[in-house]
């Protein structure tokens, strides 16, 4: 049964492992507007969320963002990696995220079939 | 949609929409009243009262305003078909209050569903959010407030990968006792 008190002590574990980083890590973005629900965003970000555990990747941030206006192209997942163009992936699966993430996320390869804009920042 | 979480997830997306800092949600689940409602208070910009009136409407709404489409039109369907209804409170400057009320043995209301997912989302999606949640069933309670977790956690960010497995398993744990220590229905 985990409890506030595991958090406290995890909390310690961590902070004592990870000093001074957070800083320039690499950004994961979901589309959660009625459309990207309705889609299967949160099962997206569900599987997001499980890779980054079980890779144990420490530099990555997850945010959620409403619509964009590309409703027919959801689930929408945008990638942003330091100094790189900001890449978005549409009609994301579940099943598409372990891929997404191993080589786009921790490899920096993009995902050129599932992409479908390319923002240069 | 087929779960009420995913349609939770969408109001507080809403609320976030209207620039809310800070979001109240309650599940109030009375078994012996036979009601489920869902609330959500929030202190973004507020409507008008005019504005208010047509955001169950698919058609005015998607135009005139962008932070509501087709969400409340849905929210509202489903409670309908349910012996139940969709209230709306609002005040410009101060926030809107969402309450959604459902008879709760209604062979046509959908599943709570997967809640432990929606909020690990919500949580996680929104590190800058007051998110403050409760979720009754009879006398049993469960909540979770975004600033007691930001407080032990003090900088540490959500998305490290021993603090999310802590906050799924967490989240899972302490939903299922709410209903005697049983998986909710189709979870």
């Amino acid at each position: 049964m985990k409890s506030l008190e595991d958090l406290k002590r995890l909390q310690q574990q961590v902070k004592a492992k990870t000093s001074l980083r957070h800083a320039a890590g690499t950004q994961v973005i979901v589309g959660m507007g009625t459309c990207g629900i309705a889609a299967g965003a949160r099962e997206v970000m569900s599987a997001i969320l499980n890779e980054i555990a079980k890779r144990n990747l420490e530099d990555v941030t997850v945010r959620q963002t409403g619509c964009i206006g590309m409703c027919e192209k959801e689930v929408l997942v945008d990638v942003v990696r330091v100094g790189q163009p900001r890449i978005t992936y549409g009609r994301v699966t579940a099943e598409n995220v372990p891929t997404i993430v191993a080589e786009h996320v921790v490899n920096g390869r993009i995902v050129e079939e599932l992409v479908v804009a390319k923002i240069e920042e | 949609m087929r779960e009420l979480s995913l349609h939770i997830l969408d109001l507080v997306q809403n609320a976030v929409e209207a620039e809310a800092t800070k979001v109240m949600l309650e599940v109030v689940e009375d078994l012996s009243a036979d009601t489920l409602i869902i609330r959500v208070r929030d202190n973004g910009r507020g409507m008008e009262k005019q504005e208010c009136s047509k955001v169950v409407d698919p058609f005015h709404t998607s135009r005139t305003t962008r932070r509501i489409g087709l969400g409340l039109p849905l929210i509202q369907m489903s409670t309908q078909r349910c012996e139940g209804h969709l209230k709306i409170e609002s005040e410009m400057g101060k926030g809107t209050l969402i309450e959604a009320l459902y008879r709760h043995s209604h062979w046509d209301r959908p599943p709570l569903g997967n809640m432990a997912d929606t909020l690990q989302t919500i949580l996680v999606g929104n590190p800058m959010l007051d998110f403050h949640y409760l979720h009754r069933v009879d006398e049993r309670s469960f909540s979770i407030a975004a600033s007691e977790i930001n407080e032990i956690l003090g900088g540490v960010p959500l998305t490290q990968p021993e603090i999310l497995q802590w906050l799924q398993g967490y989240l899972k744990e302490n939903l299922a006792i709410l209903y005697g220590g049983v998986e909710n229905e189709e979870s």
